[in-house]
């Protein structure tokens, strides 16, 4: 086992999957020689080719339809988009066409095909190239929707997306890219909807995703410092969603936190908090608490982003603030 | 392109299926016996048919909202249509998806598509996946003059033309996009002119004469089955019936419709097959029994069809 980047990990399994399966071709701009937006295509080009990596024109609605329509013709198409914000102007070939084909149609087509999307706030690029929208695409019933907070998840996470027979969002976060793990260098999978127990505890559970996994285990190092253990579980795909994992740890702990990059109005985070109090309640002990940004689109300058970005202190003061 | 008389008696034959299985689901409608809306293709019998005559199993067509014609052509099963359309267990979707998103992927349709401009990054991928394969198969992407002014026809013209997809764009101009006549919604009279931004060929044929439209079209089948990429196919038709019916088409102008009624393209192909002695008047009683015949077993089978188990509303929303 190496270790290896985030990034890598991801070209690792696209390289991999390709190596094996000749159906899949990837698409989306400057992922050719130019090797990708965010660097992850990096030399995929020169071992399969433009007939497979191909460089495609700024059109998002015509790369989302195009790897839609090649997936219900037979391939199994990935697609990547420099921005999950640019898919605002493709959405309707996403969640109309690719997302309802097998349900509309009565079951008799299958769209297998993967959307990678870079999400997420830290780079200064302001309010149409940093949102985390995750929550869209987990109100659409026929996508599933990954977010890899590690290496080993993201290369895992993307084999099974690539060999799932549905139209799956991938969504990468930009911070993460550089992030290293330790990552097998054989194919592997991982299953969707089964959740990381990332770190044991018994306090106070808490909910976290992608980019944020890694900022609730810092918090949760300090306050087990205070003496407070927190259960940190990352469900790495919202959509299928690990309820059950969830749900065992806060009849466990009996708290939960739940904490997302996106706003937290209408976010995912609304969604597991709904689900808890619904199957849990009696187990609680405390009301359940969301962390996640403030209701306002991303800003440019650094100390507005740092404040946008939910940190450490703001989980740890909220986890104080839970147990009185 | 020459045609065989059987080949001739076989796209007249579906001229008048497409415009009796539209009459009997207009009927049924009006008697509130289908749910939803259906957008009927009255009048614009000659496109789908004539698009779709040279056209092989293998080959992939995108349709519209307005799909039942282009299912026909492309050789749908009418029982499983007519149990869709009546929300039938039996019917090409079970019931899920109903007049506007009939689909047969075992004859290359990959959907009717209530989105306007939905189809043609569909066609492209379905090219995309032709050109990956190295077939010489071929993605008929339908689309209507208002999913013209769409984004996405023109990403997907684009896009074909750089890529040189096997995809032949038949648009349908009908002269509305729901109620918006074409004089108002652009200002280039013909939609095959935008094909020069493309560097593709564009072609406009009489929508309404089944011969003019297949031969313009397969052309460009045969041009995009040799690999020198997409065309556009303007076929100037009419919409004899509303948007959707129900629709009392207060927008018309006086005498519009009776103008294309006299330019009917059944009986014009009709008369034209019996002064060729290719049709005589017996054969044409025939054919008419025939289809009548037909539909009323597809009706009768989707009529007889159980309805959907509440039970089934979550299946298949994932494969």
């Amino acid at each position: 086992m190496a270790t290896k980047t985030y990034l890598q990990a991801i070209n690792d399994g696209l390289r991999q999957e390709m190596e094996r399966d000749s159906n899949i071709i990837l698409l989306g701009e400057d992922i050719g020689r130019f090797g990708g937006c965010f660097g992850v295509t990096q030399g995929l080009f020169d071992q399969f080719g433009e007939d497979r990596v191909k460089d495609t024109p700024i059109t998002e609605s015509a790369i989302i339809g195009a790897a839609t329509g090649a997936a219900a013709a037979g391939l199994r198409p990935v697609a990547e988009l420099m921005f999950v914000d640019f898919i605002g102007v493709a959405m309707d070939q996403l969640f109309n066409q690719a997302a309802k084909m097998h349900f509309m149609f009565g079951g008799k087509i299958k769209i297998p095909m993967v959307v990678r999307m870079p999400q997420g706030a830290g780079l200064g690029a302001a309010a149409q190239h940093s949102q985390s929208l995750e929550a869209w695409f987990m109100h659409v019933p026929g996508l599933k929707v990954v977010m890899p907070a590690t290496p080993y998840d993201a290369k895992g996470l993307l084999i099974s997306a690539i060999r799932d027979d549905n139209p799956v969002v991938f969504l990468e976060h930009k911070l993460l890219y550089g992030t290293t793990g330790e990552v097998p260098d054989d194919p592997y999978t991982i299953d969707f909807g089964k959740a990381n127990i990332c770190r044991k505890g018994e306090n106070l559970t808490i909910v976290a995703t992608s980019q944020m996994v890694l900022t609730a285990l810092d918090a949760a190092e300090q306050l087990a410092k205070e003496g407070i253990s927190c259960e940190v579980i990352d469900p790495r795909t919202i959509s299928p969603l690990d309820m059950g994992t969830i749900i065992e740890s806060v009849k466990k702990t009996h708290a939960l936190l739940v904490v997302h990059e996106a706003v937290k109005i209408g976010g995912a985070g609304a969604e597991i908090a709904a689900q808890v109090a619904e199957e849990a309640f009696d187990y609680l002990d405390a009301p359940i608490v969301r962390v996640g940004a403030p209701f306002t689109p991303v800003p440019f300058s650094t100390p507005l982003e740092q404040a946008f970005i939910p940190n450490a202190g703001r989980i740890i003061e909220a986890v104080r603030k839970m147990r009185g | 392109m020459s045609l065989s008389n059987e080949q001739m008696v076989g796209m007249y034959t579906t001229m008048v299926k497409i415009r009796q299985f539209e009459t009997r689901v207009q009927g049924f409608f009006a008697e509130g016996k289908i749910p939803g809306f259906v957008h009927l293709y009255i009048g614009e019998e000659a496109v789908a048919t004539g698009a779709c005559a040279g056209l092989r199993i293998t080959d992939y067509i995108t349709s519209t909202h307005r799909g039942h014609g282009h299912l026909i052509a492309k050789g749908g099963d009418l029982k499983q249509m007519m149990g869709e359309i009546f929300g039938r267990t039996t019917g090409y979707c079970k019931g899920k998806g109903g007049s506007m998103h009939i689909a047969d992927i075992d004859l290359g349709i990959l959907g009717a598509n209530g989105i306007v401009g939905g189809g043609g990054p569909l066609a492209n991928g379905a090219g995309l996946a032709i050109k990956a394969r190295k077939e010489d198969n071929v993605a008929v992407c339908f689309f209507g003059d208002g999913a013209s002014n769409q984004g996405t026809t023109q990403e997907a013209l684009n896009l074909a033309s750089a890529w040189k997809l096997p995809v032949v764009f038949v648009n349908e101009n009908n002269g509305y996009g729901i109620s918006c006549p074409t004089s108002k919604s652009m200002a280039v009279t013909d939609i095959a002119d935008r094909a020069a931004a493309y560097d593709i060929p564009g072609v406009v044929v009489d929508g309404n004469n089944v011969l003019d439209v297949f031969e313009a079209v397969s052309e460009a089948v045969k041009r995009a089955r040799s690999g020198d990429g997409p065309s556009l196919i303007e076929c100037k038709t009419y919409r004899w019936r509303g948007h959707f019916e129900g629709d009392a088409c207060v927008y018309r102008e006086p005498g519009e419709l009776e103008r294309w009624v006299e330019k009917d393209p059944i009986p014009r192909f009709e008369n034209k097959l019996l002064a060729e002695g290719i049709l005589t008047p017996e054969t044409v009683a025939e054919i008419k029994t025939a289809v009548e015949k037909e539909l009323e077993t597809a009706v009768t089978f989707a009529l007889d069809s159980p309805l959907p188990d509440p039970s089934d509303l979550t299946r298949d929303v994932y494969a």
